[in-house]
């Protein structure tokens, strides 16, 4: 009855197989780099590095899923980057302290942070807007919108930075993306996350029961979620072990959870699915279509603007190459983690592994100080790799 | 060689929790007509696929002899099948539509020059004996796109002939054609039988295989029930035979009175899309009572789809006219309006409009109706489960569990899973287009029971069907429709098949 234990591996076969996939690849770098990846200082680059390509694709599954594709959020990322570090070192940075001259200077860095955060969404958002309406309402092709958009925006950064690096940038908000939580904030967080899932569990297991669901074994549940605990718990104390937790991998984990959920458990994530698994059933089944794919477009741009305020934190200035060849690290995380560019198949967490795979093979390259030339090749075969696995694996069922 | 072009001893083949097929043994005589007939899900597709090449040899068990020799193909390759001389023309046209008749028919086969230049009038010339050896009148320099479903049909026949194919296997041949179309194509197959070809005919239209063919197979179940010559067999013996169970009477019918009226249409009219896929209304008005049973009659193409699906919403060219649902103007050109006013439609096209075949059943019976289950937040998905599963036990759908995707389904179970979709939404008047066309007779049976039931509890039905037994059989009035326009609306008392065939093409009833 409901959901069938065979069927259930099925779906969830794919997401082993990455994992299995990234397990292997670790190993292999452990290996070859005589252990030194598995160091903490490493493990923690690793994760932090891997963020800013995360923000894109967990966009990205959205994109994809609903059968479109976004080529421009490499550009828009770079381009909001440079908006971010323009605020701060030209914009807001000569005109708050005219409106108040009074403020010490600590508290000042924190206003500019926040309204540089916050107009950073705010472009992000507006960007959405312009590309999902070319999309959604005027019917124009999402490849072609969004490859107007990638030169668009190139452009638009190179004719707002004029071809130099802005500096300087707000200590805070270098700390969005450099910073670290203190050891035992890190454990506190680990102790309240842990007991949510055992909340979690438990009252989902209520749950089915009032509405007369066969329930599994209590243990089955118990190991899940002590799985899980444990995985965080080990995560926390490596990272603890060097600076502790990464500030950009909490936010990254935080926008993970929300996209997450918003996929299985909204009415607009089923219906992102279905506009890509089925375009004409969906709009027969009374879903308006344009507002969705829409409302998808605008979340990339938000999700553009996240990434390139961590671009910019992460190196302290707006760079003008900024954000160059994001969008195909981005859709190779989304295809490596299981999403199928046919749309209407795609998970954020396949899209985070996806990205952890990518990272792993740049950061284990980077250890192995393997020449930049091999690294691009390898990251490319190991793409076309993934994608036959998916071929293969397909064919069989 | 023995007078069996084609035999089966003893084949199994087994899916992942499922038995396909059981010990299957029968044999196709050389140059006979062999119908197979069979509920949905009995194993006919599955027994084709194996013929064709799609299971490899090695994936089942037993023997297949072609010609006293065994078939083992290798791969999933359909081609080696086609080398051996088997052709199967299946119920969706593997055509390409933008390619004209000629190059459809030498799709993969053009003949060119020694630098691989296409030599286009060989090609036409070739295609214009073929089409004459077998008397199809077809223009062949047309795009496929531009021909009628009868006309494409005939395509893929010549298609299949055009590689001297011995035996011809023709899936649900009949499924979207009209009555003079069937004709010509039966006429087609006598011809080819005269000439030699055998041909195997799947079908549910269980009067056909009296008309055309020589033995017939039951399959049920993935078994054969029997094999057996037409001439000593009854359409109720062959009924019997394919459901396992008497069945009294092909159309349960209840006596009803009709209710009030829901639905007044007034002056329905479109225009054209500019692919002239879809046939414009000319004014077209009716009434609909709660309670009843309302039957759209008409040739394919006659503007029946395009009628219910203006009403429903879907964006068409230049709509006008009134639609007053209880009492009140319902705004056209929106689906979401007429949903909130208790009108469903289930699509004509399950797996094109009414299915996403990849996503699980629970899915796909949700999709209009989450905003039942749904915050402002979150789908409540244990609520939902729980309606799925009601539908799903209603309704008898065969399947392990409602994750399963509706791809691994049958097409009489998926059917149901798109009746089960509109039903979660309580509709009030319910839409039915062309709801039981590939589907076996048990399932049939079960959706006229449930449109009965449903016409009990007082919700107007309407149903668009090809059939003309099953609408004189099931509804309580039939309105009749010709190139775009209503010929009127006959009681189903004093309708015949005649009368409604008098409407359909267009002439008025003499009194």
């Amino acid at each position: 009855m409901t959901l069938h234990i065979v069927d259930r591996m099925r779906m969830q076969l794919k997401t082993y197989t990455m994992i299995f996939a990234l397990l292997v690849i670790w190993l292999l770098f452990g290996l070859l780099t005589n252990w030194v990846f598995f160091s903490p200082t490493n493990l923690s680059n690793l994760f932090r590095q891997m963020t800013i390509i995360s923000f894109l694709a967990i966009g990205m599954v959205l994109v994809i899923v609903t059968g479109n594709i976004d080529l421009s959020v490499g550009s828009v990322t770079g381009f909001i980057g440079v908006v971010a570090a323009g605020l701060q070192a030209h914009v807001l940075a000569g005109l708050l302290p005219r409106l108040f001259p009074g403020l010490p200077a600590q508290s000042m860095a924190m206003l500019i942070t926040a309204l540089t955060i916050m107009i950073c969404l705010v472009v992000g958002g507006v960007i959405g807007v312009y590309q999902g309406a070319l999309v959604a309402y005027l019917g124009i092709p999402a490849f072609i919108v969004t490859l107007g958009g990638m030169l668009f925006f190139r452009g638009a950064l190179l004719g707002y930075t004029q071809g130099k690096t802005i500096v300087p940038v707000e200590e805070p908000f270098k700390a969005i993306a450099q910073g670290y939580l203190s050891r035992s904030v890190g454990l506190v967080l680990a102790a309240a996350v842990i007991v949510a899932i055992f909340v979690f569990y438990l009252s989902n297991r209520n749950q089915r029961r009032t509405y007369g669901f066969p329930l599994k074994p209590l243990a089955i549940d118990l190991l899940k979620a002590g799985g899980f605990s444990a995985a965080i718990v080990i995560y926390v104390l490596i990272m603890n072990d060097y600076q502790g937790l990464q500030n950009p991998v909490l936010l990254m984990a935080f926008v993970a959870i929300i996209f997450g959920y918003i996929t299985k458990n909204t009415r607009f994530g089923r219906y992102a699915y279905a506009i890509g698994g089925n375009r004409e059933a969906t709009m027969l089944s009374g879903i308006n279509i344009e507002r969705n794919v829409f409302k998808v477009f605008i979340l990339m741009g938000v999700l553009c603007a996240v990434s390139g305020i961590v671009l910019t934190a992460r190196v302290a200035a707006g760079s003008i190459s900024g954000g160059q060849n994001y969008e195909l690290s981005a859709i190779a995380a989304c295809v490596i983690g299981g999403t199928s560019l046919m749309g209407g198949e795609g998970t954020v967490f396949g899209a985070i592994i996806g990205s952890l795979i990518m990272a792993s093979l740049e950061n284990g390259m980077s250890v192995m100080n393997m020449g930049v030339e091999w690294q691009y090749m390898i990251r490319g075969l190991v793409l076309i790799f993934a994608v036959y696995i998916d071929v293969v694996s397909k064919r069989s069922r | 060689m023995s007078e069996y072009i084609l035999q089966f001893e003893g084949v199994t083949k087994d899916f992942p929790g499922v038995r396909a097929l059981s010990n299957v043994s029968f044999r196709v005589k050389a140059g006979e007509i062999h119908g197979i007939c069979g509920e949905n899900g009995a194993g006919k597709s599955t027994l084709m696929k194996i013929i064709s090449g799609v299971y490899p040899h090695g994936t089942y068990e037993g023997r297949v002899l072609f010609k006293d020799a065994e078939l083992k193909f290798s791969g999933s390759s359909i081609r080696q099948a086609i080398e051996r001389g088997i052709a199967i023309v299946y119920q969706e046209f593997a055509l390409v539509p933008q390619l004209t008749v000629g190059e459809n028919i030498h799709l993969g086969r053009e003949p060119v020059s020694a630098a691989g230049i296409v030599n286009w009038h060989r090609l036409y010339s070739e295609t214009r004996e073929l089409l004459d050896r077998f008397h199809l009148r077809i223009p062949f320099e047309e795009k496929v796109i531009s021909l009628g479903v009868g006309q494409q049909q005939m395509v893929e026949i010549a298609k299949a002939l055009a590689e001297n194919a011995s035996l011809l296997i023709l899936d649900e041949p009949t499924s979207a054609l009209t009555e003079a179309e069937v004709e010509s194509l039966f006429a087609i197959l006598r011809k080819l039988k005269a000439g030699g070809v055998t041909c195997i005919y799947i079908s549910h239209k269980l009067e056909e295989f009296f008309r055309i063919a020589d033995s017939l197979t039951v399959i049920r179940d993935g078994a054969v029930i029997k094999s057996l010559p037409v001439k000593e067999t009854s359409t109720e013996e062959v009924i019997r035979m394919m459901v396992g169970r008497e069945m009294k009477e092909r159309f349960p019918r209840t006596r009803r009175e009709l209710g009030e009226v829901v639905l007044q249409a007034r002056d329905i009219t479109t225009s054209t899309d500019a692919a002239k896929t879809k046939r414009a209304l000319k004014g077209v008005s009716f009434d609909l009572h709660s309670g009843e049973i309302l039957g759209i009659a008409g040739l394919m193409g006659s503007g029946r789809s395009e009628l219910l699906t203006a009403i429903f919403g879907v964006p068409v060219a230049h709509l006008r006219g009134s639609v007053v649902v209880t009492g009140e103007e319902m705004p056209l050109g929106r689906i979401r309006e007429a949903m909130g006013r208790g009108i469903s439609y289930v699509p004509e096209d399950r797996k094109r409009q009414g299915l996403v075949v990849k996503e699980s059943i629970s899915n796909n019976m949700s999709l209009p109706n989450l905003n039942q289950f749904s915050s402002i937040l979150a789908i409540n998905k244990l609520k939902e489960i729980r309606e799925c599963q009601r539908l799903f036990d209603f309704l008898r759908i065969k399947s392990s569990s409602l994750a399963s995707p509706v791809e691994s389904l049958s097409g009489g179970n998926q059917q149901k899973v798109v009746i089960a979709k509109w039903l979660m939404s309580k509709p009030r008047i319910l839409f039915l287009d062309e709801p039981t066309r590939g589907i076996d007779v048990g399932a049939k049976y079960e959706i006229y029971k449930l449109m009965n039931e449903l016409a009990a509890d007082g919700v107007a039905v309407v149903m668009v069907s090809s059939e003309l037994p099953e609408l004189l059989g099931i509804c309580d009035r039939i309105l009749v429709m010709h190139e775009g326009k209503a010929m009127g609306v006959l009681p189903a008392a004093q309708a015949t098949q005649e009368k409604l065939m008098t409407l359909a093409a267009g002439m008025t009833l003499r009194e």
